[in-house]
């Protein structure tokens, strides 16, 4: 399977630097995990930092180094465990604590169902469950959303999006998500501003579901 | 410190295998002597004491050491990847939130990357650094708010024009070797 819709180079720029929200940066750290060219772009554009550190710095107080040294761990260091295959990528399972089993879902009314992540307040994360062939209310957006799919597929007024893809909506955007009729559709969401939603019951229900 | 000799960036890398495989404190010293202002510099950038500086770059140097065995030369200088723990370690600390990171990729304990491939990453990793050095002051100074300062990711959305393109298809290369080491 070929992930054809990738993060933008403002949003790798903004996570190489350290700008982003929690949120996005869990998005991104997500797609990442599944996508080597947004890997790769990535690390050029933490060259960047990189080549920036070498330009300057600070004395150190003297003793610094005598403090680092007696500080160091001796101790072989713990092997890396390649992450076990599962649904979820490793950064999302740390959020979740465990794989798509462990997800504390909650309904949301027509079969779909969200779990909010704890992140920092500037932007909310969250785990969509959309059910095969359901849709989600049509909606635009105040700020920016992120949706990267873990499981199954969905479609919009754009294009399809399978496992892997990530779609970057803004305010331009305004989409009906319906999830593929072959399997159950799980996405990482994240917004930076609440959604717009078009009709009525939704937006009644929104400051509940706090999306 | 402007002024002073470049690093040798194939050198760095050199220094990290030693503490790797030997656990040696006399690459550790060299690398904290070089490394360490720097990343004072870094944290003091975002508006923090001198004393707090330290202590984090104190901090960064200690997991440089620990996580000797995860650094892959195919995909980063020794300069980058001290950047991106100190990066991790500002936004810990200061912004005070956690840092998601990808999935960690690593060669294990018996392949390395090809020589080859450190090599030209490396050369590429010092023609970035002189690219970055010769651009005009005020394209210099927006990237150095962007990635040191505060500057929201938006605002540096312009392309500089830095030669990206062939560090991200060795990177991409490197990867894929990786992936296929890891089989």
């Amino acid at each position: 399977m070929t992930i054809k819709h990738h993060l933008t180079e403002q949003l790798l720029m903004g996570y190489a630097a350290g700008t982003l929200p929690e949120a996005f940066n869990l998005v991104v750290a997500s797609h990442l995990s599944m996508c080597d060219d947004c890997r790769a772009t990535l690390a050029a554009y933490e060259e960047i930092g990189g080549a920036l550190l070498e330009e300057a710095g600070v004395a150190m107080s003297t003793g610094g180094l005598d403090s680092a040294l007696a500080r160091l761990d001796t101790r072989a260091p713990e092997p890396v465990r390649p992450a076990a295959p599962g649904a979820l990528p490793a950064p999302l399972r740390s959020y979740v604590g465990g794989d798509v089993d462990a997800i504390r879902w909650r309904s949301v009314g027509g079969g779909v169902k969200q779990a909010i992540l704890p992140t920092s307040e500037s932007a909310s994360a969250r785990l969509l469950f959309i059910p095969a062939g359901a849709a989600v209310p049509d909606h635009g957006h105040r700020g920016m959303e992120l949706t990267l799919v873990l499981q199954g597929a969905f479609a919009d007024e754009t294009d399809r999006f399978v496992r892997g893809d990530v779609e970057v909506a803004d305010q331009d955007l305004e989409h009906m998500p319906v999830a593929d009729i072959g399997a159950d559709c799980i996405c990482l969401a994240a917004t930076d501003a609440p959604l717009r939603f078009t009709s009525l019951i939704p937006r009644l229900l929104q400051p509940f579901l706090k999306i | 410190m402007k002024g002073t000799k470049r690093s040798n960036a194939t050198d760095w890398v050199d220094h990290v295998r030693r503490i790797r495989d030997r656990q040696d404190q006399q690459a550790f010293r060299e690398l904290f002597e070089h490394f360490a202002p720097r990343v004072k510099g870094f944290v003091m950038r975002g508006g923090t004491d001198a004393a707090f500086a330290e202590e984090c770059a104190q901090d960064v140097m200690a997991t440089l050491w620990r996580k000797a065995h995860l650094f892959d030369p195919s995909r980063a200088s020794v300069s980058t990847w001290v950047f991106t723990i100190a990066r991790n370690r500002k936004i810990d600390l200061i912004r005070k939130q956690r840092r998601p990171e990808p999935e960690d990729l690593t060669w294990g304990p018996e392949a390395e990357p090809d020589q080859a491939d450190v090599l030209g990453l490396q050369q590429e990793t010092e023609e970035l650094g002189r690219a970055i050095a010769a651009l005009p002051e005020k394209q210099r100074n927006l990237i150095e708010k962007a990635y040191f300062g505060d500057l929201s990711h938006s605002e540096i959305a312009e392309q500089t024009g830095l030669p990206l393109g062939t560090i991200k298809s060795r990177i991409r290369l490197a990867l894929d070797r990786l992936r296929h080491a890891m089989k």
